[in-house]
């Protein structure tokens, strides 16, 4: 909402300059987003009357001018402007004025002496650009100051106003709150009623009380529609950032601004029989103002005549009986619509308008026929004519509940002590009827408050009014009680500490991508969409966070990074049987060389192995791993992972397709894995440790190359072989002295007895098992 | 008996000589070894009578004793130089570069939070969390915004489909804690935090489409107005490590929050808007069947980005989630 100070203050005038006016509507919950002067400063300058004009002796376009500035004697000024002429008022700036640019000097313009500078209103400010003189009507009174004249010392006001604030949607609210919170008298526009010189009246049923509850319509004949609105009108209303449009528009939007109320003119002539208040009829259409068509749903409130809806009620007036400069007879309207039947139809027709906004939040259903007299009055003044009675009709208008107040609340829920008087005052001030009880107050809001309900909207009335700024801050008082530990489950931050420690570098992504990515790269065929994306590019939600990962990269490479480490945590999203799912999840990547670029090792680049370890740490150890296969992965080297035998993510380079389309140099290594699943962990739990030292024995065996060493180790350590600890590879080699398609691995056996040192001949019989059971079941060969 | 004692000083010069333990070992072999003259002496005493040989004996004692120690001394310092030039070439520089990974490092964001998370745990905060994909009911109804009501077109919106959204702010979480609470038969003190990514439907060089906030939400017999302007006031001094920032409320509206207030923090001489809150709404409470007369309590919204910047003076929103390592990196030194 937009306003001027000037405005405002012929309502109520606080002893607050400018800036103390702002800061106090802000502190009352009118913020104020933007206030700017009218004008920027200047001085000294007046409405000049050009009272002769003669050619410059030496000059084609100049004009010596005679200047009546109301003093004794007329000012000699030199005049270029086209439309500088006789009988003409326009600002002059006198000898010694300042301009925003310049200050006015007596001067010799080619030979001939000027004393001051008649003004365009582009040399004044007012405007980017201009062609001529500011002209003034002739009734401006010669000698007056300009900034005086045309209102200029006024500033602009804009206020971000909260839903609930419907009754500050008009300079009469902004005055009422500026009132209550400054105490400064109210003085309100005087409206008589219309002397009722025509008999003409319109039929008007108000079929839908309910969403109508109140409507007055009045006719007025004989206006003259093309009456030029008055300055102080255009000014006041194109300072609340409207445009004037013609008196009759001009005059309605003027009491909108100033009441509140939206109004609407039809042309009376226009009018097929009388009026009334409906949904719309399935399939009904109109004609709008803005020159749109509109279907109508059957819960669209409209105003009809016998040939069909003719306004969209309180929204937007139809095209074909509007008013026009040919208009002689209007049907003026005022009505309240009820905000349960307004909220969204303006929306869902795709308009907002002036009268929608205000509707839709509330508008005071007690002042609807007081709107009518003064809109009423403003025509019968500018556009002349004759009014004829107002049809009223009047239903169950809504009651404001009977709100109660207790004292005790308000200390408990603001947490200070206010007198009995202090809030009495308070509900005075704010214009609210009550009755002292023994433990508060029975209040009732006034018809233009929609916000006060119960006791919380009463309170917070009493803490605004009070002053915000006034409540203390306090540290609470609490029992306390510690929060739980559970041991077992990790945190998220020991995750991302350990993935730091190994030189990984967080980063967040947004949680929509593309949706080829989705589709490819996570093989998601069922993505889920989003209805309004920011972008094309972001209009899916991930279901896995390597898309987001590999755009980091690729950001990160085209502005000569050549290595990353990079990892997310973050939510997934999946779609199943119409339910959303959110899993958390933490991926990695890494991309480039192993090691920054140094002296010591040569340079080799990561490798599944070098995330194997990053995902070994985050699962302590405990993950298995699975030859698999996935979409994003190259088929050779990807690994499901699993833990506890539940699989909880997946391992692997990207599949070299997916390296070329992204344009990656080379190959980069991902992991993901269920965040929940790899945070819960076992609480520990000692176990005596053994006083005998174990026995190790290295053997090596050739086996098929295709044989995995995890399915060896399970299955030796399936058979429980007694005294055997441990199996662990340490070497594996393929090439000369080994035939083609087998493979060498050497395993360090650790064998121990918990009762006795175990002699050789034990160690002895157990390796002898071991290799048994290796030969029976993968064929191995002991290698000597 | 011939006199033996120029033993003692041609072994110490032979000794002096050597360079080497193997040459001093060479050395050694002419007076101690199975020949040489000190053996050769010790064999000499069985041709004396019994009277001479006690004396003999001794003399000659005296003579291997100060020839040994003149080798021990030697064979040490030899050893002592031989490991002094051992740790001399073994000397490195130092000042080379570790062979390390590079440095790993938290988002901003993410320190923001563990700084936040932190600061409420201290004084018994739990954190909860919520859905991203949320119902319509949860992210406006349930928080007293029904269908229709203007204070839904103050919400950019994400739409997944007629019922589902992208959340618009971190508040329905209050909704699901209660709700949770209430399932369990657990009744107030509730005491959360729900941090996390919300998202609207803006973009430029002050909003992004998906961004972080934090709720805040403590409901007992009497947590005041009052109460909130001081734990907020407490937070920030301890956030930013500035006693001095004030916390100044504004009267605004939420729908589920009544008193509402836009918060406001003291910084370079003006106020800086750094969130919302307010009284936990009754009609928020009605929805979770938690008794307004009985309880009430306070629930405020924190942007963390806002945040993030004003702690490490970060000009430019975009930068958080451009993820450029060369921003990224800032943060972990």
């Amino acid at each position: 909402m937009q306003f001027s100070e000037y405005w405002l203050r012929q309502f109520v005038n606080p002893s607050l300059d400018a800036d103390a006016l702002g800061h106090a509507l802000t502190m009352a919950g009118l913020e104020v987003e933007e206030q700017t002067f009218v004008a920027q400063p200047f001085n000294n300058v007046v409405v000049g009357e050009i009272i002769s004009a003669e050619k410059h002796p030496d000059a084609d376009r100049l004009q010596l001018c005679q200047v009546d500035v109301g003093e004794a004697e007329p000012l000699q000024i030199v005049c270029g402007a086209p439309n500088a002429r006789v009988g003409l008022k326009a600002p002059c700036a006198k000898v010694g004025a300042n301009l925003t640019d310049f200050k006015i000097k007596e001067a010799k313009v080619r030979g001939v002496k000027s004393f001051g500078m008649m003004c365009s209103a582009k040399e004044l400010g007012l405007e980017e650009e201009a062609d001529g003189l500011l002209e003034f009507p002739s009734d401006a009174v010669v000698g007056q100051d300009v900034r005086e004249y045309l209102d200029l010392d006024d500033t602009l006001y804009t206020i971000k106003l909260t839903p609930n604030r419907a009754d500050c949607l008009s300079i009469l609210g902004i005055a009422r709150d500026v009132m209550a919170i400054t105490g400064a008298p109210i003085v309100l526009p005087q409206v008589t009623a219309a002397n009722i010189t025509t008999e003409q009246t319109h039929l008007v049923d108000v079929i839908e009380q309910e969403a109508c509850p109140s409507y007055y319509g009045r006719v007025i004949t004989g206006v003259n529609a093309s009456a030029s609105t008055p300055d102080w009108m255009i000014r006041a209303i194109e300072r609340s950032g409207l445009r004037s449009i013609s008196a009759i528009v001009d005059i309605t939007n003027y009491v909108l601004l100033e009441l509140g109320q939206p109004l609407h003119a039809f042309d009376l002539d226009k009018l097929n029989g009388k009026i009334s208040v409906r949904f719309a009829k399935k399939g009904e259409q109109i004609k709008l103002l803005n020159d749109t068509e509109a279907n109508l749903a059957e819960d669209d409130l409209v105003i009809a005549d016998d040939s069909g809806p003719i306004a969209l009620a309180g929204i937007m007036g139809g095209e074909p009986t509007s008013v026009n400069h040919q208009t002689t007879n209007i049907f003026l309207e005022s009505a309240f619509f009820t905000p349960e039947v307004m909220a969204g139809k303006a929306r869902r027709l795709g308009l907002s308008t002036d009268s929608s906004y205000r509707f839709e939040r509330g508008v005071d259903y007690g002042n609807t026929k007081q709107a009518m007299e003064r809109a009423a009055a403003l025509i019968l003044e500018i556009c002349g004519g004759h009014a004829g009675s107002i049809t009223e009709k009047v239903g169950r208008l809504p009651e404001r509940k009977k709100v109660k107040l207790r004292y005790a609340r308000i200390a408990s829920v603001l947490g200070i002590q206010l007198s009995k008087d202090d809030v009495a005052n308070i509900l005075k001030q704010l214009g609210f009827s009550f009755d002292e009880t023994e433990d508060g107050f029975v209040v009732q809001a006034p018809s233009y408050r929609f916000d006060i309900e119960r006791e919380a909207d009463l309170i917070e009335e009493v803490a605004r009014l009070h002053g915000y700024d006034k409540i203390p801050a306090i540290a609470p008082v609490a029992n306390v009680t510690m929060l739980p530990l559970p041991e077992a489950k990790r945190s998220l931050n020991w995750l991302k500490d350990s993935l730091l420690s190994k030189g990984y570098q967080e980063v967040i992504t947004y949680s929509f991508v593309e949706e080829s990515w989705e589709r490819t790269l996570s093989d998601n065929q069922n993505p889920i969409m989003l209805k309004n994306p920011i972008a094309s590019n972001l209009s899916v939600m991930r279901s896995s966070l390597w898309a987001g990962l590999l755009d980091v990269l690729t950001y990160n490479l085209n502005r000569k990074q050549e290595r990353a480490m990079l990892f997310e945590t973050g939510s997934t999203y999946h779609c199943n049987d119409n339910s959303y799912q959110e899993t958390a999840k933490v991926a990695g990547l890494c991309y480039g060389t192993a090691n920054p670029e140094q002296w010591s090792d040569a340079a080799r680049d990561f490798d599944f192995y070098d995330m194997k370890a990053v995902v070994d740490t985050l699962t302590h150890q405990q993950a298995t791993y699975k030859r698999d296969v996935h979409a994003a992965l190259h088929p050779g080297q990807t690994a499901r992972v699993y833990l506890n035998d539940i699989a909880i993510g997946w391992l692997g380079k990207l599949h070299p397709k997916y390296q070329q389309q992204y344009d990656l140099p080379k190959s980069t290594i991902l992991f993901e894995l269920n965040t929940e699943l790899i945070l819960q962990t076992k609480l520990a739990s000692y176990t005596e440790v053994s006083k005998f030292l174990p026995v190790r024995r290295d053997i090596a065996i050739v086996v098929d190359e295709t044989i995995e060493v995890q399915t060896i180790i399970d299955a030796v350590n399936a058979e429980k072989i007694p005294l055997l600890q441990k199996v662990q590879l340490f070497d594996i080699y393929q090439g000369k002295g080994i035939e083609e398609g087998k493979k060498s691995l050497a395993f360090l056996i650790l064998m121990q007895d918990t009762n006795k040192t175990l002699i050789d001949s034990e160690a002895e019989a157990a390796i002898a098992k071991l290799l048994k059971l290796l030969e029976n079941k993968f064929n191995a060969q002991l290698r000597n | 008996m011939a006199n033996l004692d120029h033993l003692i000083t041609e072994a110490q010069a032979d000794f002096a000589a050597c360079q080497t333990t193997t040459a001093l070992e060479d050395a050694k072999a002419k007076y101690l070894g199975k020949t040489g003259a000190i053996t050769e002496a010790l064999k000499g005493l069985g041709r004396l009578s019994t009277e001479e040989r006690p004396a003999a004996g001794a003399a000659i004692n005296v003579v291997k004793k100060q020839v040994e120690a003149a080798l021990n001394a030697r064979r040490d310092a030899l050893l002592d130089a031989a490991q002094a030039a051992q740790l001399a070439s073994e000397s490195l520089d130092v000042t080379l570069p570790a062979r390390a990974q590079g440095q790993g490092g938290l988002h901003p964001v993410s320190l923001t939070l563990r700084r936040i998370e932190q600061l409420f745990h201290s004084i018994g905060f739990d954190v909860a969390t919520g859905p991203e994909i949320e119902t319509d009911f949860y992210n406006f109804t349930a928080l007293n915004i029904p269908e229709n009501h203007p204070a839904r077109a103050m919400h950019d919106t994400f739409y997944v489909d007629d019922a589902h959204v992208l959340r618009t702010h971190t508040s329905p979480v209050q909704v699901h804690y209660m709700e949770n609470a209430l399932k369990e038969n657990k009744t107030p003190p509730f005491k959360i935090i729900a941090p996390g990514r919300v998202y609207r439907v803006d973009s430029d060089a002050t909003h992004s489409p998906m961004f972080h906030q934090v709720e805040g939400l403590w409901v007992d017999q009497a947590i005041s107005f009052a109460n909130l302007k001081g734990v907020v006031q407490d937070f920030l001094q301890k956030y930013f490590e500035r006693d001095d920032i004030k916390v100044r409320f504004r009267p605004s509206f939420f729908p589920f929050t009544e008193p509402s207030a836009e918060m406001d923090m003291s910084w370079n001489d003006g106020w800086l808007e750094i969130g919302g809150c307010g009284m936990v709404h009754p009609e928020v409470f009605r929805h979770v069947n938690v008794d307004s007369e009985q309880y009430q309590g306070f629930a405020f919204g924190l942007g963390v980005e806002r945040l993030a910047m004003l702690r490490y003076g970060v000009n430019d929103l975009r930068h958080f989630f451009n993820n450029d390592l060369r921003f990224l990196s800032q943060f972990s030194k």
